[in-house]
């Protein structure tokens, strides 16, 4: 297996502070990782210097074997690598057939682009009874799942998810995971970033801990749940 | 109530141009946030050079007919306002894109003084005429007078106007232009080139000024290296009124406009006593600035704040 996504020595700073400070992280083909840690540990910096959201201040990241440091997102994502930001990015004033649209932009494909709208709206039903509406009038939930049905219609190989289930209510928490493993048994690689670090390893194959900036614990997600100090920080359980 | 009726035509076809001059700065704040001072010397710029090219062609007696000539002039005009549009944002603008805002704008307003100046150095300080060749006839309408001219610049603005509605609300590009107006970021990782939208709105807008420009030009038969100052702050004025920002209120703010200031003009000697007369019409304009800044700074159909993500 080679890594779609590799990370070496990789560091971003906001001025002279240091969000992410020099980690090492792969994503292989097919896989579904995730990456955990506590609020302000640096994962949303993380995400964003990948999409080339914001600058990279040292190390490299490679993209289908080739260095994307440096790359703008609007050509990353016409090369198939496609993110979720954290607060779910929708365009409030555009209809949710609009914003369903825009995911699929750089496509060309406009009879695949229906189909595949068809199935988001079969996997969703609630987009389809207001496809026409404005999306800011969607509850929180809802535009996540706008959000991930967009994402999917970009048809991408590599899909970063920063918390989709931040801010939702358990129901929806556990539709936006399936709705995760669903889109990973399509074959899409998927690096996911969650709070939830239960659920998230429970989907995932393998899992990064990220503290401070810092790569802390990584290996496969069932070793994970087991570990005590995972259990301790995020699992919300004490240590046996 | 003739010149009731009288004063609201002619309010309309000023008030088309201001709308046509309004899109232009509406469109690039939507967008970037920038009010792009220097739009209304885009409109002076097509206005001078139409005019100097339909100039050269009545002199070189080809017997065109009038027509044509506007056309011709409108064609060499345009892509070159397209030009100095692109090329201040590329030059101007997009070096100060993260700056704080104050930048770019002190910016435009530079880039405004030195079209201004390139005008007068190029065309001096004399007005230029439109040369004899359209004679508006006028067609009598309930007491009041509509002339061809006038029905031509309500016609093409109105045109105009809905091709555009059209751009925005059902191409792909009008979708991406919509969707970088949101979140640029958001819009990069959706797959789009920001950079192409932002020029693209800036294009478009000086395409539209230099239709204006021609229209204003022909509706008062002169052009001047200062005319764009006083008309592109009006054209702003309508922006802010409908609602800078908003395709439509740009619209509606520089039709109101129009019909404002022209019922201002035609009221204002019977309600001062005859003491300020209808020279005195660029009062209103300043005046409907004034009152949307204090009591609706978002304008008509402005957005609240909160909207904008
Ligand atoms: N624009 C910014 N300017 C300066 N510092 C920033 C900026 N954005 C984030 N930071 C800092 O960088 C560090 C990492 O933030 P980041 O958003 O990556 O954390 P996170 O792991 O995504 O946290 P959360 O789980 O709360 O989303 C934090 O200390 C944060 O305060
Ligand atoms: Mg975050």
């Amino acid at each position: 297996m080679k890594p779609l996504l590799e990370l070496t020595d990789y560091k971003v700073s906001y001025g002279g502070i240091k969000a992410v400070k020099g980690i090492d992280l792969a994503v292989n083909e097919g896989e579904l990782v995730c990456l955990i840690g506590a609020n302000g540990a640096g994962k949303t910096t993380t995400l964003k210097a990948i999409c080339g959201l914001i600058k990279t201040a040292g190390g490299r990241a490679l993209y289908q074997g080739e260095n994307i440091t440096g790359a703008r997102s609007f050509e990353l994502v016409r090369r198939g690598l496609a993110m979720v930001p954290e607060g779910r990015g929708i365009f409030g004033q555009l209809t949710i057939e609009e914003n369903l649209a825009m995911g699929a932009y750089t496509r060309r494909d406009y009879g695949a682009i229906k189909t595949d709208t068809e199935q988001v709206f079969e996997l969703f039903p609630r987009l389809r009874e207001r496809r026409k509406q404005p999306a800011g009038t969607l509850s929180g939930g809802e535009q996540q799942m706008l959000a991930m049905g967009r994402a999917i219609l970009s048809k991408p190989k590599l899909l970063l998810l920063d918390e989709p289930s931040m801010g939702l209510a358990p129901l929806m928490v556990k539709k936006v995971f399936e709705t995760v493993r669903a889109i990973s048994a399509q074959g899409v690689t998927i690096l996911l970033i969650e709070q939830n670090a239960k659920l998230a390893l429970q989907i995932s194959s393998r899992g990064y801990v990220m503290e401070s900036g810092a790569i802390t614990l990584s290996g496969q997600a069932s070793q994970l749940l087991d570990n005590p100090k995972v259990r301790e920080a995020y699992l919300g359980e004490q240590a046996a | 109530m003739e010149i009731f009726l009288q004063q609201i035509i002619n309010g309309l076809t000023l008030g088309s141009v201001y709308a046509l001059v309004a899109l232009g700065y509406t469109m690039v704040y939507g967008i970037i946030g920038l009010i792009n001072f220097a739009h209304g010397e885009v409109v002076m710029v097509g206005a001078m050079i139409a005019l100097s090219v339909v100039q050269a062609l009545i002199g070189a007696q080809l017997g065109l007919p009038p027509g044509l000539v506007i056309l011709v002039g409108l064609a060499v005009a345009m892509p070159i306002c397209m030009g100095i549009a692109y090329t201040a944002e590329r030059v101007a603008y997009r070096p100060l894109r993260s700056a704080p805002r104050l930048a770019p704008l002190i910016t435009a307003i530079g880039v405004s003084i030195v079209l201004q100046n390139l005008a007068m150095i190029i065309w001096g300080r004399n007005y230029l005429n439109f040369p004899d060749i359209i004679k508006p006839s006028p067609i009598e309408f309930g007491g009041a007078f509509i002339t061809d001219v006038q029905i031509l610049i309500i016609g093409v603005a109105a045109l105009i106007m809905a091709g555009l509605l059209l751009v925005v609300h059902k191409t792909r590009l009008g979708m991406a232009m919509r969707a970088t107006a949101q979140n640029q970021q958001v819009a990069g990782l959706m797959g789009i080139d920001i950079n192409t939208v932002i020029s693209a709105a800036f294009l478009i807008g000086a395409a539209l000024a230099a239709v204006a420009g021609v229209l204003v030009t022909l509706y008062y038969g002169i052009a001047h290296y200062h005319m764009g100052f006083i008309l592109g702050l009006k054209a702003f004025t309508a922006a802010v009124l409908g609602g800078i920002g908003n395709l439509g209120g740009a619209m509606l703010g520089g039709v109101l406009l129009g019909i404002i200031e022209a019922l201002g003009a035609g009221y204002i000697g019977d309600l001062t006593g005859g003491f300020l007369g209808s020279h005195y019409q660029d009062v209103f304009a300043f005046a409907v600035l004034i009152i949307v800044l204090v009591f609706r700074p978002s304008g008509l159909l402005g957005e609240r704040v909160g909207d904008r993500a």
